[in-house]
């Protein structure tokens, strides 16, 4: 293995860190719309997005991403690679997100609510000022959480050609001969970035609970 | 449209084998998981520097390595070092040993959760050390974990549809065979979906018949 070898390695590692940042970034609002359409408990696409939410969380990113790449262009709507990546994680992240999420509105007191309502505040403001702020800090260790599980299942996305550090180390190992020291390498490039998170995740929770316990 | 699931209906017997193989690799890797996980968690529990350092660099170094590029080590990096398995030995190895390092750490999670009076009461009983173990601590244990253990079940079905890459005949690779035989890429692949969704309800029903009999005890 080249020094251009590990280069390429590299250059796969701005793809992978590119694309989970993007799909972190848009699944984080489109996971919080939905819990709160379960939680406002709206006819009919509250019990969809139980559904939508239901199956997302039991299907596996690659039958997910085959099913996106190679049936959208079946209906006429034309995807590439890089699109169908990021749709595919934006679908399966939002899922997981929207739980967590839910499970903070589900735990907001019910006496700060309507204390909000009493002083005449309308409905975007509590939600803005009152349930959100307190929700994002409820709910940050599990979010974390579920961007290292994230980025530990974009490696599937090279299944459909995206060249990130998994499908650049697979490429390396077949021209070599010898599949072990790329493999290494990524391995040497993911778990550095994994192990951040769930540090983070970490820190996150014992910073709340010795606030919680100075409280 | 219809005409597509028809294709896929013609080719139930692919798809239902994938169904059996998947549900095989899950259940014989989750099981044999949970036994090394039990293994691993009196290591991971050890006052012993050395001992408990091995299994936390062991199990930690497992949670920062996504599953996919273990796979593909097992079955074309471990050949570098004269050990060569095939697609089924390596699909069940790397499930296995991925998996039996989070199951240790529910289990500890569980274990030290756990009050200590029944375990003090057991051993004043005269229980011996794998009659306490058996009897005392075991029961309890599975009770508490059941859940986030049926959590890792639905993560090791996800997880053995990554097989396919190694060219296991599971699910994932049933509906992609069906897929590029007869071009009908929907009908094939969300058929496996629902597969798939059926397959978690299974184990989410398992966990709560478990969580019910956990209550129940109470």
């Amino acid at each position: 293995m080249t020094g251009g070898d590990v280069l390429a390695i590299l250059q796969g590692a701005v793809v992978t860190v590119t694309l989970s940042l993007t799909g972190i970034l848009i699944g984080l609002p489109i996971g919080l719309a939905l819990a709160v359409l379960r939680w406002a408990d709206v006819p009919i696409v509250a019990r969809i997005v139980a559904v939508y939410v239901s199956i997302l969380r039991a299907t596996p990113l690659v039958t997910l991403l085959l099913l996106l790449f190679f049936a959208l262009p079946n209906i006429g709507i034309a995807i590439g690679p890089i699109s169908a990546a990021i749709l595919a994680l934006v679908m399966n992240t939002a899922a997981f997100n929207c739980e967590v999420w839910r499970a903070a509105l589900m735990n907001f007191p019910k006496d700060q609510y309507e204390a909000a309502q009493s002083v005449g505040m309308n409905a975007a403001l509590r939600f803005r000022r009152i349930v959100l702020p307190q929700i994002v800090r409820g709910s940050l260790p599990g979010l974390v959480n579920e961007m290292s599980l994230l980025i530990k299942v974009t490696p599937v996305l090279a299944v459909v050609g995206v060249v990130d550090i998994t499908r650049a180390a697979v490429r390396i190992g077949a021209e070599t001969y010898d599949p072990l020291p790329p493999f290494l390498v990524a391995v040497a490039l993911y778990a550095p970035i994994v192990f951040a998170l769930v540090s983070l995740q970490r820190w996150i929770e014992r910073r709340q609970s010795k606030a919680e316990a100075a409280a | 449209m219809i005409h597509d699931f028809g294709i896929v209906w013609s080719e139930r017997d692919l798809l239902l084998s994938g169904l059996g193989n998947t549900t095989i690799l899950s259940v014989l890797s989750a099981a044999a998981a949970l036994l090394t996980g039990f293994a691993l968690t009196p290591a991971l529990m050890s006052k012993q520097p050395l001992l408990g350092g091995i299994a936390r660099g062991f199990v930690d170094g497992m949670r920062c390595v996504p599953f996919l590029l273990f796979a593909y080590i097992v079955y074309y990096g471990l050949p570098s070092f004269g050990i060569r398995l095939d697609n089924w030995t390596s699909g069940l190895v790397a499930l296995t040993i991925y998996n039996a390092a989070y199951m240790a750490e529910i289990l500890r999670g569980a274990w030290a959760a756990q009050p200590r009076e029944p375990i003090e009461a057991g051993v004043a009983f005269g229980f011996s050390h794998l009659g306490l173990f058996r009897h005392i601590v075991l029961p309890p244990l599975l009770l508490a974990a059941g859940p986030v253990i049926g959590n890792q079940m639905i993560q090791i079905v996800k997880d053995s549809a990554f097989l396919t890459i190694i060219a296991l005949p599971e699910l994932t690779h049933a509906a992609s065979s069906i897929q590029s035989r007869h071009y009908v890429p929907f009908a094939a692949f969300i058929t496996a979906v629902f597969l798939y969704w059926g397959l978690c309800l299974v184990i989410e029903a398992g966990v709560s018949s478990v969580e019910r009999l956990a209550a129940a005890r109470r």
